[in-house]
């Protein structure tokens, strides 16, 4: 057989392909021609093979079989091989493969053996992609070159001595007695790389921080003479020696000086020496003062050089340089929380480089811009960043649109303000504003009485030209909807009152419903829109009437069961429909901690009600609520929030606990589907801490007596009660509810409210069906909280449905036995 | 730590590639594709720094290149390297390619890719800087070339061929002889 051709003549021939066809047929001709060498297992040839593979498996291809030739060409004698055969190992072999564990043996053999670059190959490839088994079987090999005299190899097995940390954490112990000298080296490859140990090991473990805290001085030493030792033609770049080690030894400095004030102190002079001293023309300098500039901000260092350091950073930002650029916006991106006053010092500067044209600047600019915004320059940083939100890139303009919604929401000087600040942001981007934006507007534009007008009259002129973009249409659907009597009578006081006739409005939601770039949410938006208008416009109920009934059978569902609602209030309950279509109340606001958290959904929920069920969601439950509250001397009146449910109505809620509310009501009032995502209200953790895991209860023969709380037309409901160990102010009632009448009760949903000093949380029930004659029961599990061991007492609320009519009860439980409250 | 160090030529094409995490084989050629994409598209005028693609970039990592000529040399990083830094290293790495191999082009670099390799590993192991002092890892490079070759060399001349048989190819060192 041929000799196999060098690897110099491999790469000439796949350049002489033109095309990736071609590049494909000679690397596979070229790869049978390996295989097959391969399999009459010619040693000398092996190393050129393989390095062959190499080369293709760079290029995409795929050279698995080559991987225990590499293993054999590691267990050779000859260096050459070795050299390849590691090689092979680090590129095509890693810890998923099985094949590496084969590798250990060698390795071990390799790093006693008595050239040193054999060792060095050895220490590299285990430094690479040595899995956790290995490091843990030569850990103690690479203990013992750390501490050789030999300088190659001791920089090497620093290094090494990382990774096997990195990998198995519970063997740093092991090399701290050789890290007692690694200081002590002239040789800058061992420093830099010790330097680099002793940081890991510092960043994983506080104990080892606390012991190298004595290291600081040595540090500081060897950083002076660094700085001031002459040249030295060896480790110089551009005119500063060992640039590396300098940082790398500033970065330990930053570590051990965080949050401890002696090591602190220590350091304070020497960087200053080091931040006034670096020569800052060329790229290298300017690394140092940043290391340096992070460093100071880290520590606990005295303010002169602190305030030396944010003009550094100053200083960095009028650079030409766009890299000292970036980086200073980075920095100055870290320190705006802990030295706010200094940054905005340099506001101007920033805002400017919201203009460059490099899009890492551009983010780092925009980042730094929202962190910098307060309430005395709010103006002026507006218009710059809704002059950005304009001009820039679209993977920014999300962000900025949130951002700046956040920052109008904290900081608006006025609701006129905000309202304009919100329409331009809606105009200029409004296809990437996010989903939850649309029901925060709407609150916020609910919520400023006096603007409505004025804002009904700006959003219809908005859509007037252009109806495209989503959450645009779908706030200003809403608002007309709402306000279009305000827009119709020409009455506006901020501007200028545009006359504008209820056909107008008319058209433009029409022309919304039928365009094709509009959603079917937005869709939904207008039609609901114009259902609303019905009472607020006089003259053209039959065109709203007509528009209604044709989409009575449109294909959309979504579309068609409102159309179909809203008909059956036309034909059937024309009575009750103004009162339906009433203004919707001032919404209270859930407290929002960003762009992702909503409002609730009460303003989402049509107003119409579903189907045939009689009571409208609109005021009713909230006015039962409110004789819950009354009954137990009740306190501020706090709309229900409804959870919108994301399954059957009668489940009663999920995890509802009104954190600042008393009144804990549970249940689902009519549930319109809303476009909106669900409100996230987290769980308090009370009752979680005192309870593992669920159920967490006392024996269930804690000797508590079970009590009946309700029993009345064949509905009873039993209370059972379990106190918890751990926290012995929560009591875990379990409810039954069986049915001993000839018929099932359906929907069934039950509520509970306690005074004022109690919290309760009511959890999923089994099922909302009561099968007749006691065939099986609900059952509900409610926490009560009781913190002052006050007597509990609860109000409770059933409704059901049977013998096909709806029923509804309520009832105050009072016969708790002491036991299970004291 | 560096997470992968890569050197392509204008088209795209990869001339190095060395990978501190492992990745499978698609996903790394799906890493260079998308750095090359990435880079290229950068003026000349702007910083060195990226805030990496939607693979290698999820997190903290940044890419941090230098355009010679004809070459992207491209670093994976995350934060606990300074920027600069690894700028500073990138330039340091190709004056020692340039001392290795006397005034280095792109041809050499195609060729000799096993060569580039053993210079990368003496300057980064594991991810992390192990040397970068020029003149110290071309004494080393050196003395190991000079170590291949005199292996080379012996055995060659270990092999004075006639070992008896009739065959025209001796056994020892493979070549045939007359």
């Amino acid at each position: 057989m041929p000799a196999p051709i060098r690897l110099r003549e491999l790469i000439r021939t796949i350049r002489t392909a033109r095309t990736q066809a071609e590049e494909r047929e000679m690397i596979q001709k070229e790869c049978a021609a390996i295989r097959s060498s391969f399999r009459e297992e010619d040693n000398t040839y092996r190393c050129r093979n393989v390095a062959k593979l190499l080369y293709m498996h760079m290029l995409g291809y795929p050279a698995h079989f080559g991987q225990l030739e590499c293993l054999k060409l590691i267990a050779s004698q000859k260096f050459t091989d070795k050299r390849i055969g590691y090689l092979g190992a680090m590129l095509l072999l890693d810890e998923r493969q099985d094949v590496h564990l084969l590798m250990t043996n060698c390795i071990k053999n390799d790093l006693n053996h008595s050239t040193q670059f054999v060792q060095g190959l050895a220490l590299c490839t285990l430094g690479c992609m040595g899995s956790s088994e290995m490091c843990r079987d030569l850990a103690g090999e690479v203990e013992k070159l750390l501490k050789t005299s030999n300088s190659y190899l001791r920089k090497k097995a620093a290094l090494c001595a990382v990774h096997v940390i990195r990998k198995v954490p519970e063997l740093m112990e092991m090399f701290l007695p050789a890290t007692k000298n690694l200081l002590n080296e002239k040789n800058h490859g061992v420093l830099h790389t010790s330097v680099v140990l002793l940081t890991e090991m510092c960043e994983r473990s506080p104990d080892m921080l606390a012991h190298f805290r004595k290291l600081v001085p040595q540090l500081v030493r060897i950083l002076k003479n660094l700085i001031m030792s002459g040249y030295s033609p060896e480790h110089d770049v551009s005119g500063i020696s060992d640039p590396f080690l300098q940082v790398r030894i500033l970065r330990l400095l930053r570590i051990l000086g965080r949050n401890d004030d002696d090591s602190s102190e220590a350091m304070n002079d020497i960087l200053a020496q080091v931040a006034t001293n670096t020569e800052t023309s060329k790229n290298v300098g300017n690394a140092i003062l940043y290391e340096t500039v992070l460093t100071i901000m880290d520590i606990k260092s005295e303010s002169g050089l602190r305030v030396l350091a944010i003009n550094i950073l100053g200083r960095f930002l009028l650079n030409n340089d766009k890299n000292i650029r970036y980086v200073a916006l980075t920095s100055l991106l870290k320190t705006v929380q802990t030295d706010h006053n200094a940054v905005q010092r340099h506001r101007s500067t920033i805002v400017d480089c919201l203009k460059d044209l490099d899009v890492s600047i551009k983010r780092r600019a925009m980042e730094l811009s929202f962190a910098l915004v307060n309430g005395n320059n709010i103006r002026g940083m507006m218009k710059e960043l809704l002059y950005f939100l304009d001009s820039c890139e679209p993977e920014f303009k999300a962000d900025c649109a949130s951002g700046i919604f956040l920052a109008a929401e904290k900081y608006a000087p006025s609701k006129r303000w905000h309202i304009d600040t919100i329409m331009r942001v809606l105009t200029t981007a409004g296809s990437y504003v996010r989903d939850d934006a649309v029901p925060n507007l709407i609150q916020l534009i609910t919520n400023s009485v006096e603007m409505h007008a004025y804002t009904v009259q700006r959003l219809y002129k908005a859509i007037l030209g252009d109806y495209s973009q989503q959450p645009l249409v779908q706030v200003a659907a809403w608002c007309i909807g709402e306000y279009g009597d305000l827009l119709v009578s020409g009455q506006c006081e901020e501007e200028e009152p545009i006359q504008v006739t209820e056909d107008e409005v008319l058209d433009i939601l029409e022309s919304v419903l039928i365009s094709n770039m509009s959603t079917s949410v937005t869709r939904g938006y207008a039609l609901t829109a114009i259902m609303k208008l019905s009472t607020r416009f006089t003259c053209t109920v039959n065109r709203i009437k007509k528009v209604v009934s044709i989409y009575g059978s449109s294909i959309d569902v979504e579309l068609q069961q409102r159309a179909v609602e809203y008909n059956a209030l036309f034909k059937k309950y024309d009575h009750m429909r103004s009162a339906l279509l009433e203004r919707m109340p001032v919404m209270e606001k859930v407290t929002t901690n960003g762009p992702t958290e909503i409002v609730q959904t009460n303003g989402e929920t049509e107003p119409a009600p579903l189907e045939t069920k009689p009571p409208p969601s609109g005021p009713q439950p909230t006015s039962q609520a409110n004789d819950l509250l009354d009954l137990l001397g009740g306190n501020d009146i706090t709309p229900v929030i409804p959870t919108a449910p994301t399954s059957k109505p009668a489940s009663a809620g999920g995890e509802l606990l009104d954190l600042l509310g008393d009144i804990n009501l549970t249940g689902a009032p009519a549930t319109a589907p809303t476009p909106a995502p669900v409100p996230q209200i987290s769980q308090p953790s009370f009752l979680l801490d005192g309870l593992s895991s669920q159920p967490l209860f006392n024996d269930i023969a804690s000797g508590i007596p079970s009590i009946t709380a309700y029993s009345k037309n064949g509905l009873k409901i039993e209370f059972t009660f379990e106190r918890s160990n751990t926290n012995p102010s929560v009591t875990v009632i379990t409810i039954q509810a069986s049915n001993s009448t000839e018929l099932d009760m359906t929907d069934f949903v039950f509520q509970a409210a306690v005074p004022k000093t109690f919290q309760l949380q009511l959890l999923s029930p089994s099922s909302s069906i009561v099968p007749a004659f006691n065939t099986g029961t609900i059952t509900q599990v409610i926490k009560v909280l009781n913190p002052q061991k006050q007597q509990l007492r609860m109000r409770i609320k059933l409704t059901y449905n049977h013998k096909g009519s709806a029923m509804q009860d309520l009832a105050e439980v009072n016969n708790f036995p002491p036991q299970s409250w004291q | 730590m560096i997470k992968a160090i890569l050197i392509f030529s204008n088209q795209g094409k990869p001339w190095l590639s060395k990978f501190y995490q492992p990745y499978s084989e698609d996903t790394q050629q799906q890493i260079i594709g998308e750095t090359f994409h990435l880079v290229s598209k950068r003026d000349e005028n702007v910083c060195n720094f990226l805030e990496g693609g939607l693979l290698i970039g999820r997190s903290d990592n940044k890419l941090i290149y230098r355009h010679y000529a004809t070459l992207y040399f491209v670093f994976y990083v995350d934060s606990s390297e300074s920027e600069l830094g690894i700028f500073d290293l990138i330039q340091v790495f190709v004056e020692t390619l340039d001392k290795c191999f006397e005034n280095v082009c792109e041809l050499d670099l195609i060729f000799h890719v096993d060569k580039v390799h053993n210079i990368l590993v003496e300057m980064v192991m594991g991810g992390m800087v192990l040397e970068t002092n020029m003149n110290e890892i071309v004494t080393q490079i050196d003395t190991q070339n000079k170590l291949e070759k005199s292996e080379a060399d012996s055995q060659l001349s270990t092999c004075l061929h006639p070992q008896g048989g009739q065959s025209l190819k001796c056994e020892q060192c493979r070549k045939e002889y007359i």
